[in-house]
């Protein structure tokens, strides 16, 4: 049993450096790279609790995200940043420091609410819904410090590799898998279909400050 | 449970697959109307079907309430959409075979959404709501202008961080249940979740219920998460609009009262009453002195929206009820009024080609019908009486008053703000020289009719019936 405890934590520790990673780097490529490293990771995880718990479906929900998050959608987007000519783009990320200093926050104050509030539950529970809200808040942290549509997406689906991760921790939670399936038909039709084309149609910029230009407010 | 109450689910889903193969974008709206009003059909017979649970679906008193609601308001929508999508395609704004599209993604979400309302899990009813939050984000950018793409994307962002809480939180609420409950797919049902609600573990519990009040209140469009909100209703098609601010909202408001109903069931957790009173105040108030600026006559009624969000949700904060009761029924009366109010408005913008309030002038001598419309719409979402919206705000602040007098200044300041707002607006656009262009609209006013005539009588006289069913629900919320 301490064998499970210690490789499932590993497996949601190396995501959470993963989720610190995505911060900083700048490179458009670099981001996508880190992600889809995420979400192997990610994968490795799920089929660990799997096998730990003993529920062969979340087999499916490996594999998702293995085949979707951690090569379809990297390689698509891959092959889009070579088409629109931005993959040697430098994006500036305002203030590493201070975003890294934010994010060392943002995990302390996780680890600080999941553990007071789950005294009851056991540990590896606990602990791992500690790391998946961490990796939520630094997704959520990420959105806000880009400015480029690729990595907004990016950071929101670094936002739902740490759901996933949280509700397989969740011991014998159901409908995970028909959620992840849910939440991966989200990102398959959005990011490609619609956006991100749509914004380059317009603006020939994935840059989002190119929208907020435009307000319909005047 | 009575079999026949997953037609309002089936019927859509069903009838959306239909619209996404059939050519030809009249018959496609005409198939739209008809599955809308077989859903309102299947919606009112909820009136008579037993309440019960099984194991994916609830009925009870509450979701009686905003299904009926739901699939009335989804129907003249649809109505209205015939009429003003037939427009939208001789003047260009949309290409036929997006409009086909555009019928398919309206029923998915008028599903999806009875699908959140009917589950008797909270794991499915986040699926519905995250279903029909994203449809709508297509269907926002469905004009593909620079306006519409940049209300799609701040709506896709800020919704898709809500839908992360707020499955956060629905992981923490099985997580809490999980002591008494065991695991599996009962461990996330209501029925279950309520019958042993005192035994909930309490901090988990408390923690679940602020992701939610963050993840679902976004979409409730609550200050400070509102900011998709505004764009969302103005750059969208105006059916949409009506469906967003008639619909959604709510639905996403019953996410949040099943929880607050959980978490009042559970004697040591948290109070959630005072929250949402505060929530509810700060969105009352500041959307109140937000409508003073708006210049687009769309993104007023979305504030407007917001104000009235932020009162109903003061009401069930306050709970108990009468409180309770008030809610309910201003919610009723917002929906149908506003949903109403952008029926008329979608026909104005359509008639003078603009939204833009400043280039609306003189109504009342070139477009009168439509400028009668407008101006009852206004007054009736303003409160003044014989109308139902002066009823249930009435309800609401006396209420107030007889528990915390001096809390009842607060909601009353803020509607008295957005009353000489709203007014001041409508003033500009009624009265003076007309100005052009001035299009031949051919509207459509029976859905408007309908909802204000529902409205004008609610006003005047509520059945006993509806009464005691509205009662019952308010009894539910606790």
């Amino acid at each position: 049993m301490n064998h499970a405890y210690d490789v499932s934590h590993f497996l949601a520790g190396l995501m959470l450096v993963a989720s610190f990673a995505l911060l900083y780097q700048d490179r458009v490529l670099a981001v996508l790279r880190t992600f889809a490293l995420q979400a192997i990771i990610l994968s490795l995880a799920v089929a660990w609790e799997a096998w730990a718990q003993d529920r062969p479906h979340l087999f499916i929900t490996a594999a998702l995200a293995l085949g979707l998050k951690g090569i379809i959608i990297p390689l698509a987007l891959h092959r889009m940043i070579a088409r629109l000519g931005i993959h040697r783009d430098v994006e500036k990320v305002v203030g590493v420091g201070f975003t890294m200093l934010i994010g060392l926050g943002l995990t302390a104050l996780s680890l600080l609410l999941i553990l007071k509030a789950t005294a009851a539950a056991p540990a590896l529970a606990r602990e791992g819904l500690a790391i998946a809200l961490a990796i939520i808040l630094l997704g959520l942290l990420m959105m806000i410090t880009r400015r480029n549509a690729v990595t907004q997406i990016i950071g929101f689906m670094s936002i739902e590799n740490g759901l996933i991760l949280g509700a397989t921790g969740a011991r014998g939670m159901p409908l995970v898998v028909e959620i992840s399936v849910a939440f991966s038909v989200l990102i398959a039709l959005f990011v490609f279909a619609v956006f991100v084309f749509r914004i380059r149609e317009r603006f020939d910029t994935v840059d989002v400050e190119a929208l907020e230009q435009v307000r319909g407010d005047k | 449970m009575d079999q026949s109450a997953y037609a309002v689910i089936i019927i859509p889903f069903a009838s959306a697959v239909l619209l996404a193969l059939l050519p030809g974008y009249r018959a496609t709206a005409r198939l739209n109307v008809l599955a809308a009003f077989a859903t309102f059909l299947a919606g009112l017979r909820f009136l008579a079907v037993d309440r019960g649970v099984d194991q994916w679906f609830i009925v009870d008193d509450v979701n009686i309430v905003f299904i009926v609601l739901n699939t009335l308001v989804g129907f003249t929508a649809a109505l209205f959409s015939a009429s003003y999508i037939g427009h939208e395609i001789e003047t260009g704004r949309v290409t036929v075979g997006a409009v086909r599209f555009y019928h398919a993604m309206y029923q998915v979400m008028m599903g999806s959404m009875n699908l959140a309302l009917l589950a008797n899990n909270i794991g499915l009813m986040w699926v519905g709501l995250e279903l029909a939050t994203l449809i709508t984000v297509v269907m926002v950018g469905l004009y593909r202008t620079p306006e519409a793409i940049e209300a799609a994307w701040k709506y896709f962002i800020l919704g898709s961080v809500g839908i992360s809480l707020a499955f956060f939180g629905t992981i923490l609420t099985y997580l809490a249940g999980q002591g008494a409950l065991g695991e599996g797919v009962g461990a996330m049902s209501w029925s279950l979740l309520y019958a042993n609600a005192a035994h909930l573990d309490v901090s988990l519990l408390n923690l679940a219920f602020v992701f939610l009040l963050v993840g679902y209140g976004t979409k409730v469009g609550l200050a400070p998460m509102h900011a998709w909100l505004p764009d969302a209703h103005s750059e969208g098609p105006t059916p949409i609009s009506a469906v967003l601010s008639g619909l959604l909202l709510n639905v996403a408001l019953y996410a949040l009262l099943r929880f607050k109903m959980l978490i009042a069931a559970n004697p040591a957790a948290m109070r959630p009453g005072p929250i949402l009173i505060v929530m509810g105040l700060v969105s009352l108030i500041f959307a109140a002195f937000m409508l003073y600026r708006r210049r687009d006559i769309k993104r007023l009624f979305a504030y407007s929206s917001i104000e009235h969000m932020g009162l109903i949700t003061f009401a069930f904060g306050l709970g108990g009820p009468l409180a309770n009761f008030a809610g309910l029924l201003h919610m009723t009366m917002h929906s149908l009024t506003k949903s109403a109010i952008f029926y008329t408005v979608g026909h104005v913008a359509q008639a003078k080609g603009t939204q833009r309030i400043a280039d609306i002038k003189g109504l009342s001598a070139s477009h009168p019908g439509l400028a009668i419309g407008l101006g009852l719409g206004v007054l009736a979402i303003c409160g003044l009486p014989p109308f139902g919206v002066f009823m249930s705000e009435f309800l609401i602040l006396t209420t107030t008053f007889a528990r915390h007098p001096w809390l009842a200044l607060l909601p009353a300041f803020g509607l008295v703000v957005a009353f000489g707002a709203l007014l001041l607006r409508l003033q500009s656009m009624l009265f003076g020289e007309p100005n052009e262009p001035n299009h031949e609209v051919k509207a459509s006013s029976i859905p408007f009719a309908l909802h204000l005539i529902i409205v004008l009588i609610a006003g005047l006289y509520l059945p006993g019936a509806l009464v005691a069913w509205f009662q019952r629900a308010a009894a539910l919320l606790g």
